[in-house]
């Protein structure tokens, strides 16, 4: 049993913004009642949350554990330790491990791990092809049966039209989201940024926003074709921005995600430091603007992290030589508070709504603050101030471009299953 | 007024001052150049790295050329012969090179921002000699001397850079120098390799335009520099060679064009025949062999800056024998 008492509880499901005491009981909400109101014996372990905002357990849909395969930069353990500092309850890990979690045996390695050594929920992702090589569809329904909650080539796109028809239409009848990482391999050949006058002025080979958008366009027509669930990954450009618009104007299954560096950061902030390296890489001023709108309008369904780790060893080189990538999870609400809910782009209820309600509904499921529901819970304050430090990092990997920013506000406690999994 | 100077990894943050200086500095190595004896002992007992992981001849060798005639000693690495064929990263190559207790690091590599990278892990100055597609800071300012020698002022003129200006790190060190000065870009090439980007990416209000056709470019122009066709550095297939010729070589014909006095540079290797034809590769306008001459004037300016520093008030800072020990015995050319 635990009670979290006095907070401002914020419930986008119910819209509910109101001081309440929450009752936890066997891993789930007991019960949900006015500040003060609550019975309870004495005894029983009690969190106040005075002066804190309690939301419903925060998911993160976008992140890369590395594990199996590539333990140096990250396991399911450090992972998802860095995810319970950063508030997240639950987090789908992309199958692009060594070997990819194309098929249910990868996948029961995955959730095992997980069981045993995982801080919060993980909820893998499996391949769309098999070894995400774009060639043939993967075992996704026995995946399924073992616990995958969408399907994803992330790290590339699903190779070609014809395939991602076959993929959407057969995720389509197995009520499985298609999460394409959009982008024209060929217009982004090369690339280590986006190309654009800082790519022009450093001397680093850009990609266009089309490497992007014209993927996007492709899988937008073809979700049409095919009525399947479609989620953008790491939406940065506002050209793809505008077709989701379209799609869900047009009453497409269509949804998306943008990434915290990406409504943060801009081409403008790369320096010659592969942190600032990543794909999508950090978009032009106009995109941000876009994203902003994007994220304000309703048009942008979740933030994701997209969490990826790389060992020194491999990330600390020449730009152009760096692997993809940046952490995220420490850093997500921070940044959301300061670029979203501080700034006055977007009210409270909506930052928690994208952080929550809004990726459980991309992945057909409920996150809500109602008695019976799974004790996932995320405690954080408006205005704490806090300066991330990356050394003090619960991730195994350094690579992230905001060590040292402070902050104000941030995660306070995330309670996983009724339990605290983390407390700051 | 004297400046300091850390490393030198790019002209884009220095001033039209300090470039100046820079510049000033190198008058007097340039008259070293014209003495049968060439060999100062400013640097004796200093040894310079020369890390090339892309090749070069020119440049290596002026740069070499530089050490050896202010007395340091020097240590070369070639791409070739490097370990970097046995997959050592160019951070251990650096801190391995390092752990000889060089004192200075010159480097060339096909990475843009490799220098900057090596320059925040280690502690010796650090001269970029060339970075993937982003700067070459000791050609722009040879190019510079080489212009401010000619024309007598860098202030105000028309400059036309002709070729692949996208890939070329020369045209931007030219940019950030020549744009301190007050000085009108035309850049000039076929599209892919001149992007509309390129417009902005010089000094705050410098004006740069783009054009397509030769004939345009050249008209008005001061100075002409003409960029090597390098197919070594594309990432996508290169234009046709002969559509190249037709609509770009620089030939007699065209050079009527531009100004009388018009003067010609190339930063070296000429392809004879593709991006200029040899009657003005080696015409009276063409300033080509100058510029390896000021090469390692320049280059003798810039390690003399970052190893021994200027001396206040000394015109000749180098050859006045006012620095640290080393250079004692620097008021005559000796060996």
């Amino acid at each position: 049993m635990l009670l979290i008492r006095n907070g401002r509880v914020l419930d986008p499901a119910s819209n509910t913004d109101a001081p309440r005491d929450i009752l936890l009981k066997d891993g789930r909400i007991k019960e949900i009642a006015p500040a003060g109101k609550l019975s309870v014996d004495s005894g029983v372990e009690t969190f106040d949350a005075s002066g804190l905002i309690v939301a419903p357990g925060f998911i993160d849909m976008h992140v890369h554990l590395r594990e199996p395969g590539q333990e140096n930069s990250e396991t399911i353990e450090t992972g998802t330790l860095a995810a319970a500092r950063g508030g997240f309850t639950a987090v789908c890990c992309m199958p692009n491990t060594r070997p990819v979690n194309d098929n249910a045996s990868i996948t029961r390695f995955i959730v095992d791990r997980a069981k045993v050594h995982g801080h919060v929920r993980v909820w893998p992702i499996g391949a769309a092809s098999i070894g995400s090589k774009g060639e043939a569809i993967s075992d996704i329904a026995a995946m399924r049966e073992a616990g995958i909650v969408a399907v994803s080539d992330d790290g590339k796109p699903i190779a070609t039209a014809k395939l991602a028809r076959q993929i959407m239409d057969y995720c389509r009848s197995l009520e499985l989201p298609v999460i394409e990482h959009a982008e024209d391999v060929s217009l982004a050949a090369g690339a280590s940024m986006r190309e654009g006058v800082a790519s022009t002025r450093l001397g680093l080979p850009g990609m266009p926003a089309a490497a992007e958008s014209v993927c996007v366009a492709r899988d937008v027509q073809i979700a049409e074709l095919t009525g399947a669930r479609l989620h953008i990954a790491h939406l940065s450009a506002k050209s793809s921005l505008e077709q989701v618009r379209f799609a869900k104007q047009h009453g497409l299954h269509v949804t998306c995600e943008v990434t915290p560096h990406h409504f943060t950061l801009i081409d403008e902030d790369v320096t010659y430091d592969s942190r600032f390296k990543m794909n999508p890489p950090l978009a032009a001023r106009e995109d941000r603007e876009a994203l902003l709108q994007g994220l304000a309008d309703g048009t942008v369904d979740a933030i994701s992290t997209d969490h990826a780790p790389h060992e020194p060893a491999i990330k600390d080189v020449e730009f152009d030589k760096a692997p993809f990538g940046i952490l995220g999870f420490e850093t997500a609400l921070g940044l959301a508070l300061e670029q979203l809910v501080h700034s006055g782009k977007i009210r409270l209820m909506r930052m928690v709504e994208l952080f929550s309600s809004g990726p459980a509904r991309v992945l057909g499921k409920e996150r809500k603050l109602t008695a019976g529901e799974q004790a996932d819970i995320t405690i954080f304050s408006l205005d704490r101030p806090w300066t991330y430090r990356v050394k003090e990092s619960a991730s195994k990997s350094r690579n992230s471009p905001f060590d040292g920013r402070a902050f104000k506000g941030g995660p306070v406690a995330t309670i996983v299953g009724g339990k605290i999994v983390h407390r700051a | 007024m004297t400046y300091c100077f850390r490393d030198l990894l790019a002209l884009e943050p220095l001033s039209a001052d300090e470039l100046s200086f820079i510049l000033d500095q190198s008058k007097p190595f340039q008259e070293i150049q014209r003495n049968p004896l060439k060999k100062l002992a400013t640097l004796r007992g200093k040894t310079v790295v020369l890390a090339f992981f892309e090749n070069s001849t020119r440049t290596r060798l002026s740069f070499g050329t530089a050490a050896s005639r202010l007395g340091a000693d020097t240590m070369n690495l070639q791409a070739e012969a490097s370990s970097l064929k046995k997959g050592e990263t160019l951070l251990d190559t650096a801190n391995n090179l390092n752990a000889m207790k060089p004192d200075c690091f010159v480097m060339r590599h096909s990475s843009s921002g490799a220098a900057d990278f090596v320059a925040r892990h280690l502690e010796i100055p650090v001269v970029n000699a060339g970075d993937g597609t982003h700067e070459h800071p000791s050609q722009g300012l040879l190019d510079a001397l080489t212009i401010r020698d000619r024309k007598g002022t860098l202030r105000n003129l028309n400059i036309t850079i002709l070729g692949d200006i996208a890939h070329s790190r020369v045209a931007r060190s030219n940019i950030h120098l020549l744009g301190k000065f007050g000085c009108r870009f035309t850049l000039c090439g076929p599209a892919m390799w001149v992007p509309r980007e390129m417009e902005k990416i010089g000094p705050p209000g410098t004006p740069i335009r783009c054009v397509y056709r030769v004939e345009e470019a050249l008209e008005d122009a001061d100075v002409i520099i003409v960029l090597r066709v390098q197919t070594e550095r594309l990432h996508e297939p290169s234009l046709s060679q002969n559509d190249y010729i037709l609509l770009y070589q620089l030939n007699a014909e065209r050079m009527r064009l531009a100004k009388p006095d018009a003067l010609i540079l190339h930063p070296g290797p000429i392809n004879r025949g593709t991006e200029i034809t040899p009657e003005v590769a080696d015409g009276p306008q063409s300033a080509v062999l100058e510029q390896v001459t000021n090469g390692v004037s320049v280059r003798m300016a810039i390690l003399y800056l970052l190893m021994v520093g200027a001396s206040e008030g000394s015109a000749h800072p180098a050859l006045a024998g006012k620095a640290e020990p080393p250079s004692k015995e620097t008021a005559h050319a000796s060996d």
